[in-house]
């Protein structure tokens, strides 16, 4: 009983020694290395993981990025096929406009010619009656020499082939 | 003679129930021995005074036998180291041949004897008494007369905590070096079964208690208690090795304490000790309570915290002896019971092993969070 009640003196200067030794040993060997080592590695964990988080992160920003792009990419291409079309409408319209135009320039012109052979074909028809009224003429004084009714019918006959066009 | 079989059977029945509530059982072990004394035949089995000599501490680690039942004893002796009259003394404890009667006697040179009387060492007297005893002791009353030698011995207890240091110091070195040599690498081995434990008392003890800043100051020491409580508690639950007691035995568990308080006075701070030489938001006439109250409970914690790991330490080594004891009474009356009894005491004794076990981890728990919240608690910066 007595043993268990009383610290034994000897004992306390044994276990305070050691403990002394131990936990200066301890603290130099190994709590040391151990608490550091557990510190750096949960630091090293905790920046991989929040890389992990940044790469992530730029992965979506990239994404988010190639899709702004895409839709870019889409609006310009979209315009630029607009554009065509509406070149090709207009290049259609203007080659139209210009084909219109060249054609009433022809027209025009064909119908000056036509107007400038008309004017010809009249003086040279005129020329053609006045000789012809000349022949007539020559033809009725010749026959007027006969008698006057044979002159006179021989006029109608020739006014009437005569045809004035 | 069956009625003092019937009176130990309740005395170990009263001691397992103590023991159960652990702090108490000490006394009532103590209280029922000198009850059964008095009454009990000389070679009946005294089951306080066995399992007493069990717990308690020794100068030689006791492995089997009885020197005093006649039985052949075997025993590993441990060296005797006395501070004499005339100085440093050392001897094997084999030199008292198992005697601690005081009947050996041990020459130390100068003329001196010493002997071994219940495992104190003491100068022998010149004539032997009526029992051949030369111990000097008043056989009436039991005090030790006169001057002794201050005994330093390497006893089972300090014999096992040196080991347990030993051991600890092999193995955190080798531990700390991976650490050094794999920094930033996955834990194998022994450092992978270590680091859950070296984690729980950071991050469960110690930061909670102390804050995440102030935690690495005091870590060193919290680390090197806790696996010394524990180890030394796992030791004491080998069987065979001659069942070591050294978080039960008070020099130990004292030291400890008084490393405790120690840290806690050179810590504290301007708030802690403003806290005790002067409670503030009380009235005046309060103060002078409270003043002398905080003074024996800065002495308190430290106290508690030692008699709390002896007591539970010897408690489950008692619970564990005491249904041995139990075989052995029942054994006594007849050899049939002490079988049918065997196979009960021995379950029940398996249950108590675990129970230990849990109870090993517990306490070095305990101690360590207590320790922790002590030196949070000096430490504190003012917030109120």
């Amino acid at each position: 009983m007595d043993a268990l009640l009383s610290p034994s003196l000897g004992t306390m200067v044994w276990a305070s020694i050691a403990f002394i030794i131990v936990l200066i040993i301890l603290r130099r060997a190994a709590w040391g290395p151990i608490l550091k080592g557990l510190k750096e590695r949960e630091e090293s964990i905790a920046e991989s993981l929040n890389e992990a988080e940044k790469a992530r992160q730029d992965i979506a920003d990239l994404k988010s990025d190639n899709e702004k792009l895409l839709q870019e990419a889409r609006v310009e291409r979209d315009n630029i096929l607009k554009e065509a079309r509406e070149l090709k409408d207009s290049m259609i319209a203007d080659a139209k406009n210009q084909a219109k135009e060249e054609a009433e320039k022809m027209v025009n012109s064909a119908r000056e010619a036509i107007e400038t052979e008309k004017a010809a074909a009249l003086a040279d028809l005129k020329e053609h009656v006045a000789m012809l009224s000349l022949e007539i003429a020559e033809k009725v004084v010749r026959q007027s020499l006969s008698s006057d009714d044979s002159q006179k019918a021989l006029v109608d006959k020739l006014l009437q082939e005569t045809d004035l066009n | 003679m069956n009625l003092h079989k019937i009176s130990s059977f309740f005395q170990v029945l009263i001691l397992v129930a103590a023991a159960m509530f652990m702090a108490p059982s000490v006394l009532a072990s103590g209280s029922g021995e000198g009850h059964g004394d008095d009454h009990a035949e000389k070679a009946e089995f005294q089951a306080g005074e066995y399992i007493i000599h069990h717990i308690a501490d020794s100068h030689s680690i006791h492995l089997f036998g009885d020197h005093a039942e006649g039985i052949p004893e075997v025993s590993i002796p441990l060296p005797v180291i006395l501070w004499t009259d005339n100085g440093l003394k050392m001897f094997m404890s084999s030199a008292f041949h198992h005697d601690d009667q005081g009947i050996e006697r041990v020459d130390i040179g100068d003329g001196q004897y010493v002997v071994n009387y219940h495992d104190k060492i003491l100068y022998a007297n010149a004539e032997a008494d009526a029992h051949g005893s030369y111990a000097p002791i008043d056989h009436d009353t039991h005090p030790v007369i006169g001057a002794q030698p201050f005994d330093l011995s390497i006893t089972k207890s300090v014999f096992g905590m040196l080991m347990i240091m030993l051991i600890m110091i092999l193995v955190f070195r080798s531990v700390g070096k991976a650490y050094t040599k794999r920094a930033g690498q996955a834990p194998t081995g022994l450092q992978n079964a270590l680091e859950p434990l070296i984690l729980f008392i950071r991050d469960e003890v110690a930061i909670p208690s102390l804050g995440a800043k102030k935690a690495d100051r005091f870590l060193p020491f919290l680390l090197t208690v806790f696996f010394f409580i524990w180890m030394c508690n796992l030791l004491g639950l080998v069987p065979f090795l001659g069942g070591f007691n050294i978080t039960g035995t008070l020099g130990v568990t004292l030291v400890l304490a008084a490393f405790v308080f120690i840290i806690t006075t050179i810590n504290g701070n301007k708030h802690y000790w403003g806290h005790i030489l002067w409670p503030p938001g009380v009235p005046l006439p309060i103060k002078f309570i409270l003043i002398p109250i905080e003074f024996v409970g800065i002495l308190l914690k430290p106290t508690v915290l030692m008699i709390r790991l002896t007591a539970n330490i010897s408690a489950g080594h008692i619970d564990i002896l005491a249904f041995v004891s139990l075989v052995v009474i029942f054994g006594q009356t007849s050899t049939g019971l002490g079988f049918g009894v065997g196979v009960g005491a021995v379950a029940f004794m398996v249950f108590m092993f675990f129970l230990e076990l849990l109870v090993a981890f517990l306490q070095a728990y305990v101690f360590t969070l207590l320790a922790a919240l002590y030196f949070g608690d000096a430490t504190q910066e003012a917030h109120h």
